[in-house]
């Protein structure tokens, strides 16, 4: 029920719309009845040789024209209305789905797997739409067409009416009746599909693995296992859905054949009901039991759509990040401290419990540790992807909470391991930060992360247009990008999570030298997995299970002999 | 063709069309019986007969009913054998396909053709065979009632029945490149969704959720004006059919009107003419859903038959004998399809049985291109790759990859526990060969930890398992077929250094001497090898030991440099200590 509310609060800037649709369906049902009884007219007078008053049947021949024509403008209009309504309705939602990821807490986005939260937005969009356009175009048709149908048959012959009312039930019960059975099937067949695809995703999508280990006959054994009980499953499911129609088809036959014997007798037993009369009772019969067909669909369409709508609206309705400020951070000189700092992503397991870090304006900080130990998570403080529970973290002495997102954000450069690049051309990608950027600095800010000698090898340069996450480019180019993008804008600030693998160690050299020309006088925290970096930073932040459990330069730190020289021997001294 | 796999279901494709045709000839005397009723029962006012026709409609409903119910059955028999030999046949090519094959297609599209777009040819498949006949039977046949009706009258229906198959056609044509725009325009839109999550934290750090969420906005109304320009277009087919059957039916009428008055017609027979028409309309709204659905199922078909039409692109040798596990590559090069420069360019070495070859470069420098060629995943465009002194091309590839274990970068298990998956490819490998295999593989360790050991699950993908365990365990795989041939293919990445050189020390000192090689980016990985291959942008610059290339090949060199010496800080202790830790400790 709160999902209809909901669902009606968007339609109603449309409300015109609904109105026009109630207005053309009205008008289409109108003149779909009227044929029948004007062919019926036109018919009656057709008694026999000699005997045909043209005069008379002219005009209701004339007046079927003029219904055939305003019908079809009816109906056209009705679906033009329709289409407008639905396409609008969820045009609106999924902008509202989306303007909501771009604000919601990041605690959200990174508990639900992206999949999961698109398909939201982008297949229950559709799916709604479909049922709410089918539920338009022929509930509300429907239903007006069995009323008026009833009505008119009332008028005509109440005997032949009462016929066709006590019949139809039988077919919704039978339809009913094989639904349910069937939906037994339907579930076989739903699981036997999921475990069918499961198997095709590993050994389709693993398939370079399957040929390394020459696994290709055993793959194909596991596949016609599941392949055959879908068969099986599906066979079952196809033949049991199909069943309904004809069914139903049957008991509409029966109501016809009930209407001709009654309508028959009717015409004999003389009470003013004629042959023309018979033969449009004949065409409603038909008209009458369509719709109750076509509304069980619908009901099962709108289900859906509702159950579609509901995972919309839970994604829209999703609390956004807190706004608490609206000063922004500007000059920043790039004090950052973390004072008594505790945070964790789950209040049952204690992750970082009173950190505390100063780093100086201009120092470079190396965070150093284990996988796992929270490094990443002290990148999501640094930049507010999530909010720390105890203590404070602040920029020249101001806490970051009392300046908007936005202007905290901007005031780091943040390049990460993952790297992110958006369809679109290079150019766009490396003025992503700053789209006011002249060529001359776009192309300083490539060179400086050494992209440009490999961008002008591209077929169309900087003009070069890359797929979605980045494409066929390999993933040091991406991150050289990824570099070149940080370049252009260069933050007061630096985040930056060295990457491990990716890139080869001789473009990486290039990059580290790039690195510390751009960190010089800027504030840089660094993930930090290359001996070098580790070795000039000011201080170096050893962390285990969230906690520091070391600080101070390499010297140091080695010479106290604990968790870092550890730690040392083991990842940089070579055996 | 994909519907070989049809003729299996001969019988059921040919009595299921039958049975409905069946059907559609009872509904087809429904009419004739009408105009009996009126002309006959009423006008003679005969009652009995009036009930003897009910009971006819009630009797040709039933027939109708078995008949429909029959020819449903037989079409679903037909439609779900069909779509699993179908899948049966996909899956099995696919299985078959080459390293270049899968990269021409990509494995995520493989899986949509095997999934939805079999499932689209099956709901088109039943649907054709139920309706396909039905519908053209439907129209002609009361086309063909009408004209032994009333000729005269019946000329309508042939003006009207082309008419209508004309607008309608012309009316789904022009609707499909606008349904495919609509596609291309939710694509958009689907991508921009899809980038926003994925690289939330750069739009965030960038600031620029606004520009974001403006950018949205253009592609979500581009989509909504195509949607709506299409709907106007296909809402154009019902209210077109209605129109041109209902000014039929006032023609029909009139024409009807002037055979009665001539004498000629009974009114009966005109509201017989009348139900013909009438039921000419429904069966023509079912067509146009009917080609909707057709027309996606032919797309579907068409992208299923260019996955049959690329055959692996590999002969198959007979040669089920490795003499010896030596490698030889004489002037190698490699171009990937589609490519125009070279990935491999002029590579030539040999690798004596039981030798461990390092292969060392940037990214992108052509290494595993080169052990690829090994396995023979790829087919070398020039030159030759000779095992055991003979070409590649010779043996059995089933045989050839049996006998390498080959472990490759991303390390991938398959759901199942971690005794199925080290048994994979080595169905009869002993208890203590898997145990070995482990140990060997320094993954003993923290499999007994495992709250079920060796039987522990793993989860699809491995998901439940670290990186470095993953890594551990394929290689353990790999081990456990004691293959002559060990390719090692970055898969040490996730290790730290310590169990790295572990692991190369137990696998030197593997009882069944492998030719082992070593791909890697870090030079401390394959310093020790009895030879490396240094590749740049696909070529050997280097080839030798590790002393020699120090000195003569700088790309070594510069990578050495790079990994074990911060240069312009200087640490020099640093380099020599590693150097004289790394070389007697692998001695040893």
């Amino acid at each position: 029920m709160k999902t209809i509310r909901k669902i009606l609060s968007i339609i109603k800037p449309y409300s015109v719309f609904v109105v026009f649709s109630l207005l053309f369906a009205a008008a289409s049902v109108l003149f779909t009845l009227m044929i029948p009884v004007l062919a019926g007219d036109a018919i009656d007078l057709l008694v026999g040789a000699n005997q045909v008053p043209f005069s008379l049947l002219g005009p209701k021949l004339l007046s079927i024209g003029g219904c055939a024509a305003g019908l079809a403008l009816a109906q056209w209009l009705l679906g033009v209305v329709n289409n407008k309504l639905v396409f609008h309705t969820v045009h609106d939602l999924r902008f509202k789905a989306f303007a909501n990821i771009t604000v919601l807490p990041l605690s959200y986005l990174d508990a639900n797997p992206s999949g999961k939260t698109m398909n939201r937005m982008i297949a229950d969009a559709d799916q709604l739409a479909d049922g709410l356009l089918m539920g338009f175009s022929q509930l509300f048709t429907g239903v007006l067409t069995i009323v008026g149908t009833l009505v008119i048959m009332f008028m005509k012959s109440v005997s032949v009416a009462f016929v066709v009312v006590l019949v139809t039930p039988i077919s919704l019960f039978a339809a009913s009746f094989i639904a349910k059975r069937v939906y037994k099937y339907f579930t076989e067949q739903t699981k036997t599909r999921s475990e069918q695809t499961a198997v095709i995703d590993e050994m389709i999508g693993e398939k370079k693995t399957v040929t390394a280990l020459g696994l290709e006959a055993e793959a194909i054994a596991v596949f016609d296992q599941s392949n055959e009980a879908y068969r099986k499953a599906n066979l079952l499911a196809t033949f049991y859905s199909s069943i309904i129609n004809p069914t139903t088809r049957f008991v509409n036959n029966l109501v016809y054949a009930g209407v001709c014997l009654f309508g028959a007798l009717a015409v004999l037993a003389d009470g003013g009901f004629t042959i023309g009369a018979l033969s449009a009772m004949l065409a409603y019969a038909i008209q009458y039991t369509k719709p109750f067909n076509e509304i069980s669909g619908v009901v099962t369409e709108l289900q859906n759509a509702l159950a579609c709508a509901e995972n919309i609206f839970e994604l829209i309705d999703q609390p956004a990040e807190t706004i608490n400020a609206n000063a922004a951070l500007s000059d920043v000189k790039g004090n950052v401290s973390l004072e008594h700092v505790s945070f964790s992503y789950d209040k049952n397991k204690p992750l970082i419990e009173d950190l505390n870090v100063q780093a100086g304006a201009g120092k470079r900080v190396a965070i150093v540790g284990p996988t796992g130990c929270g490094k990443t998570t002290i990148i999501n403080l640094l930049m507010r992807f999530y909010d720390i529970d105890k203590g404070r973290i602040c920029v020249d002495d101001i806490d970051v909470r009392d300046v908007t997102r936005q202007s905290l954000r901007r005031s780091y450069g943040m390049v990460l391991q993952e790297t992110w690049l958006k369809a679109g051309t290079i150019r766009e990608n490396i003025m992503f930060g700053k789209p006011e950027a002249t060529e001359e600095e776009v192309v300083a800010a490539a060179k400086a992360a050494h992209a440009h000698s490999f961008i002008k090898r591209l077929s169309d340069g900087y003009d070069t247009k890359i797929g979605e996450d980045g494409g066929s480019l390999s993933q040091g180019q991406k991150q050289l990008l990824c570099i070149a993008r940080v370049m252009l804008s260069l933050p007061p600030m630096l985040i930056l999570d060295e990457a491990t693998s990716s890139i080869d160690t001789r473009t990486e050299i290039k990059i580290q030298k790039a690195f510390a020309a751009m960190m010089e006088g800027r504030t840089s925290f660094v993930v930090a997995h290359r001996l070098s970096t580790i070795k000039n930073a000011d201080i170096i932040l050893v962390m285990k299970d969230g906690r520091i459990i070391e600080s101070g330069t390499h010297e140091e730190l080695l010479e106290k002999g604990g968790f870092y020289h550890h730690l040392y021997h083991s990842q940089f001294a070579k055996v | 063709m994909i519907w070989q796999y049809l003729k299996q279901y001969k019988k059921e494709c040919i009595l299921s069309p039958l049975f409905k045709m069946l059907e559609a000839a009872f509904e087809l005397f429904v009419p004739l019986v009408v105009a009996s009723v009126i002309d006959r029962g009423l006008g003679g006012n005969d009652r009995t007969h009036i009930y003897h026709m009910a009971a006819l409609l009630v009797g040709l409903s039933a027939l109708g009913l078995v008949c429909s119910i029959t020819a449903q059955f037989f079409s679903a028999k037909a439609a779900a054998g069909f779509a699993a030999k179908l899948r049966h046949a996909l899956f099995a090519h696919i299985q078959s396909l080459s390293y270049a094959d899968l990269d021409s297609f990509g494995t995520p599209r493989l899986i949509t053709r095997i999934s939805s777009d079999v499932t689209q040819v099956q709901t088109g498949v039943n649907l054709f065979l139920r309706l396909i006949m039905r519908a053209p039977f439907v129209v002609f046949g009361a086309m063909i009632m009408a004209f032994m009706v009333d000729a005269k009258s019946a000329l309508v229906f042939c003006v009207v029945i082309p008419l209508l198959l004309a607008a309608a056609f012309s009316i789904i044509v022009g609707c499909i490149p606008l349904y495919k725009k609509v596609q291309d325009h939710l694509d958009a839109v689907t991508t921009a969704a899809r980038e926003n999550l994925t690289g939330v934290r750069v739009i965030r750090a960038f600031a620029k959720e606004e520009q974001e969420r403006r950018a949205f906005e253009q592609k979500n109304d581009a989509l909504c004006a195509v949607q709506k320009f299409t709907g106007k277009i296909s809402a154009l087919l019902n209210p077109i059919t209605y129109l041109m059957i209902n000014i039929a039916i006032a023609v029909l009428i009139y024409t009807g009107a002037l055979r009665v008055n001539s004498g000629a017609l009974t009114q009966g027979e005109v509201v017989a003419l009348y139900n013909y028409m009438a039921q000419i309309l429904t069966e023509l709204i079912k067509m146009a859903n009917l080609v909707i659905t057709m027309t996606r199922a032919a797309a579907s078909s068409s992208r299923i038959q260019e996955v049959f039409a690329t055959h692996s692109s590999m002969e198959n040798g007979t040669d089920q004998h490795l003499d010896s596990a030596d490698v030889v590559f004489r002037n190698v090069s490699l171009t990937y399809r589609g490519d125009t420069a070279p990935s491999l360019a002029n590579i030539s070495f040999a690798a004596k049985e039981g030798q461990t070859i390092g292969v060392i470069g940037a990214t992108g420098s052509g290494k595993s291109t080169l052990v690829h060629l090994i396995s023979r995943f790829y087919d070398a465009t020039e030159g030759e790759v000779l095992i055991g002194g003979k070409p590649v091309q010779t043996y059995d590839t089933a045989l050839l990859r049996d006998q390498i274990g080959i472990v490759p970068q991303k390390a991938v298990l398959f759901k199942g526990s971690i005794r199925a998956n080290l048994m994979n490819g080595a169905p009869d490998a002993s208890e203590e060969d898997l145990q070995k295999a482990l140990d060997r593989a320094q993954a003993l360790a923290f499999v007994k930890e495992k709250p079920h050991g060796i039987e522990e699950m793993i989860e699809q993908g491995g998901r439940n398992l670290s990186g470095g365990q993953r890594q551990r365990l394929t290689i353990a795989r790999a081990l456990v077929r004691k293959p002559r041939i060990l390719i090692l293919d970055d898969s040490s990445s996730a290790l730290d250094y310590a169990t790295e050189a572990a692991l190369r020390k137990s696998i030197q000192a593997c009882d069944f001497h492998p030719t082992v090689f070593i791909v890697s980016q870090r030079a401390s990985s394959v310093m020790h090898a009895d030879q490396i291959i240094v590749l740049d942008n696909g070529e050997m610059v280097g080839l030798g030991r590790h002393e020699d290339l120090l000195q003569r090949c700088p790309v070594y060199a510069e990578i050495y440099d790079s990994q074990f010496a911060p240069q312009e800080q200087g640490a020099p202790q640093e380099q020599g200590a590693s150097q004289e830790q790394g070389a007697p400790a692998e001695q040893a």
